[in-house]
């Protein structure tokens, strides 16, 4: 008779929008904590989470949202180290916390904060002046042809976007001068400028120039085309994009967006959130939020998130290693 | 007519009892910190800035614009009736206006100061609704070796324009430099000058150094000079404020003139203080008799006011436009639009078309208001200063550490404050001017990646610095700057020459 109680309990736990049981909760504000600046994709990501749980009143005490984006990120990372033991803090973490701590030799291991889950995945696509080539085939030629190197935009150095530039070179054989702007906007704005020939920015960042036709989306570094088929410009949608293997560039990396608390929480305390982050993606307002940001939904918690994470972090520190951006 | 049907948009967005009320809170809170020597507009803004971060971004830029605004009219009481500059630019204000107070002139010289700040803010405004959407697609032609071009420029004015020796300008800001490559360099993504300490992982923030460098040092200052703040009565009756404004159509030249040197400093970032002191020089350059500034002529409160109100408001228009803050307070409404997730940059004006011109209809009424506010309040402000300086400085150490720590939330930033407290002290002994340090703290770190990813785009060429039109005759106009005293000198020469007399005895 054990096994149905508990079930039917969970169950409970799911429907309600309190919890039904007296487990562990916050008794004082929950500090959400961006490894990015203001108005990037974490820090979009961050107040829709705000404003899904106080709309739909998942938590008592209120959510506020932490910028520490200092240093590349490396800010938060250090903050939700040193917060050893503060059920208080969540980091919404991404690529960074695996690679950072290789190319500029941060003090940081994920594995010494608590994971609670992975909440979405997020594209990478290749973009150009909405005036410059429409095809990957063209783009390549193109660049291959320019006298000096096309101009690549992208946020920070050693990380995701450079990384995918380096392989990016590898498999097309042209050459990029890789430019790192401090903000995926940025990048976005010299792009419309003409400053730059191309960026791998995220769908979220380049979401509205976009739509302001001023930049065209070539390929998404995918095994797939992205699934939302709602038109975001007048003729194209998310899904009209091909990925970049259809277009004979085989380059693929998505990044994962992920709860994390500080190290040495209790294992109640760490309940509590994974129930509330799963409760969060039930939501109206996170599934709204994945649609216009052309996110990749995904829950994983508990084991199967340590072996994502582990797997993830193989693969990140080979593809480092091979672009050789591994700090001596 | 465009900008006009916007504008009216914008005032519509703004005519909310709420907001309303908040632009009343914001004028009152931005003359208190005016009048408070030591605090100021950057100050005050820092201070408060946290506090709206839970307002909508148009309820909170409105707000803060107007503790500017407000402080921007604050700055002029303090210098005219105690001859303490509550805001740097207002220094030029004091040296007319506080030998204007002692001829028992206050009222006059200071409806004088605040008027004059009201005209030169509307001019500046009026550029901003009509030149801003033209500045915003202009803003697209900027990329990293523009971008370097206009930060070269603001160094090379403040060292070429400067009033201080130019030694100590250079050596200022190149502490300033120093201090911006702390923490993570973006271009290579290493860490520089951060010893393993975590705390300096994020770099030295300017705010913080701003508070110490000019709000405690002025308070270690005055404690060493035992200053005494003895107030002189500051009645504004109606008759005398009439009286100034009879006489101000005497003055249209003088007012033109220092209208536009501020909106033209104003947009390419040189500062309201460096307009102030430009808009004083130049009216003394040119008026028929010089000998007598200096010794309260009303034309001396009118020139460096309007001049640095001019170029307070239209320090914003870059800073909306290209996201370059043209002054310090510019830069850190700068930061705080970033936190409402507005990105400042050519596409704030097509995106947030409602916050944008709620901001630009905000200017009009706030200045209105403010007006009305400064001329009301005057006595209850000044009275501010009777009270005994052992009970006023407790309360600006207390709201400065306050301001130092909300910005990141750090304990080692009060520390970090403190220590730049003794720094401005040393300086301000030594006589080393404060402001080119702050610009190099502010803008140290963006010139350098301009300039290294103008490098990268370029292949290292220093050519790409004169590839277009544009960039080059910044670059050129940056360098001609530099080299002013010297070209300055030599024109002047030939000018002694041709005339056979000397006609030169204006440089202050």
């Amino acid at each position: 008779m054990r096994i149905p109680v508990k079930a039917l309990g969970a169950a409970t736990a799911l429907l309600l929008s309190t919890p039904a049981f007296a487990g562990w909760e916050p008794a004082k504000p929950v500090e959400i904590v961006v490894a990015a600046g203001a108005g990037g994709a974490s820090d979009q990501m961050a107040r829709m989470m705000q404003a899904a749980i106080q709309k739909n009143n998942l938590m008592k005490q209120p959510m506020v949202v932490s910028l520490k984006g200092g240093a590349s990120g490396a800010e938060a990372l250090m903050y939700m180290k040193s917060s050893e033991g503060d059920p208080n803090k969540v980091l919404i973490a991404y690529s960074l916390i695996y690679m950072l701590p290789l190319s500029a030799k941060i003090p940081f291991n994920w594995r010494e904060l608590t994971p609670v889950s992975v909440v979405a995945l997020d594209q990478f696509v290749l973009w150009d002046n909405s005036a410059g080539p429409k095809t990957v085939k063209e783009f390549v030629v193109a660049a291959k042809a320019a006298s000096s190197p096309f101009k690549m935009g992208g946020t920070g150095s050693k990380r995701e976007d450079h990384v995918l530039t380096v392989f990016l070179e590898q498999k097309t054989g042209a050459k990029f001068s890789y430019l790192p702007y401090k903000s995926g906007g940025e990048a976005a704005t010299q792009l419309v400028g003409n400053h730059t020939e191309a960026n791998v920015n995220n769908p979220s960042e380049n979401l509205e120039v976009w739509r302001a036709g001023q930049v065209r989306p070539l390929c998404v570094f995918d095994k797939e085309r992205i699934s939302y088929t709602g038109k975001v410009t007048d003729t194209q949608s998310w899904a009209d994009i091909p990925t970049c293997k259809e277009e004979g560039v085989d380059v693929q990396y998505r990044m994962l967006r992920a709860m994390f608390l500080p190290g040495k929480v209790t294992a109640e305390q760490q309940a509590f959130y994974a129930d509330l982050f799963h409760k969060v993606t039930q939501t109206a307002e996170y599934k709204d939020y994945m649609e216009k940001q052309a996110l990749k939904p995904i829950f994983l918690t508990g084991k199967d998130m340590v072996q994502f994470l582990e797997e993830d972090d193989a693969l990140n520190k080979s593809l480092m290693t091979e672009a050789g951006f591994v700090a001596k | 007519m465009e900008a006009f049907g916007l504008l009216l948009h914008g005032f519509a967005v703004l005519l909310t009892w709420k907001t309303l009320v908040l632009m009343m809170v914001g004028l009152v809170l931005g003359i208190f910190v005016g009048v408070l020597p030591g605090l100021g507009g950057p100050n005050g803004v820092a201070i408060l800035l946290p506090l709206t971060f839970t307002m909508d971004p148009t309820s909170a830029i409105v707000m803060l614009s107007c503790i500017y605004w407000g402080a921007l009219f604050g700055g002029a009481i303090t210098s005219i009736l105690f001859n303490i500059p509550g805001e740097a630019w207002s220094v030029a204000t004091t040296f007319d206006g506080y030998p204007m107070a002692q001829q028992g002139r206050a009222a006059e010289a200071l409806t004088a100061a605040f008027t004059s700040s009201f005209i030169g803010s509307l001019v500046a405004v009026l550029l901003i609704t009509f030149l801003a959407p033209m500045i915003s697609s202009f803003a697209l032609k900027f990329g990293p070796p523009e971008f370097f071009a206009v930060y070269l420029l603001t160094f090379c004015s403040f060292v070429g324009l400067g009033r201080e020796a130019k030694h100590k300008t250079v050596i200022s800001m190149s502490l300033g430099l120093l201090l911006a490559g702390i923490g993570m360099d973006t271009v290579s993504g290493n860490l520089r000058m951060t010893f393993g300490s975590p705390e300096l992982l994020r770099g030295i923030n300017f705010l913080v150094a701003v508070i110490g460098l000019f709000g405690i040092s002025e308070i270690l200052l005055t404690m060493e000079e035992r200053l005494a703040l003895r107030g002189h009565a500051a009645g504004i009756s109606l008759r005398v404020v009439l009286g100034v404004w009879k006489d101000l159509p005497k003055y249209w030249v003088t007012l033109l003139r220092s209208s536009f040197i501020g909106c033209w400093l104003g947009i390419t970032p040189g500062g309201a203080i460096a307009a102030s002191f430009m808009g004083y020089n130049l009216a003394k350059r040119f008026a028929k008799e010089p000998g007598s500034f200096g010794k309260g002529r009303i034309e001396g409160v009118f020139a460096p006011e309007t001049a640095a109100h001019a170029s307070g408001t239209s320090a914003l228009l870059p800073m909306l436009a290209l996201g370059i803050p043209g002054s310090g307070t510019a830069a850190i409404l700068l930061g705080g639009l970033m936190v409402w997730g507005l990105n400042p940059g050519p596409l704030l004006f097509v995106e947030h078309k409602d916050f944008v011109w709620g901001l630009i209809a905000s200017m009009y009424l706030g200045n209105v208001v403010g007006l009305v506010l400064v001329l009301t309040t005057v006595p209850i402000f000044a009275s501010i200063l009777r009270v005994p300086f052992a009970a006023v400085a407790p309360m600006i150490v207390v709201s400065c550490a306050i301001g130092a720590y909300a910005i990141q939330n750090a304990m080692f930033d009060i520390w970090l404050m403190l220590g730049f407290g003794v720094v401005g002290y040393v300086f301000k002994k030594i006589g080393i001017p404060l402001a080119p340090f702050t610009l190099a703290l502010v803008l140290g770190n963006r010139a350098e990646d301009a300039f290294r990813l103008s490098m990268i785009g370029s292949g290292g060429t220093l050519k790409v610095f004169w590839s277009n039109g544009l960039v080059g005759s910044i670059t050129t106009l940056a360098i001609v700057l530099l080299f002013w005293p010297v070209i300055d000198g030599l024109l002047g020469r030939i000018g002694r020459k041709a005339a056979g007399q000397n006609g030169d005895a204006t440089k202050s």
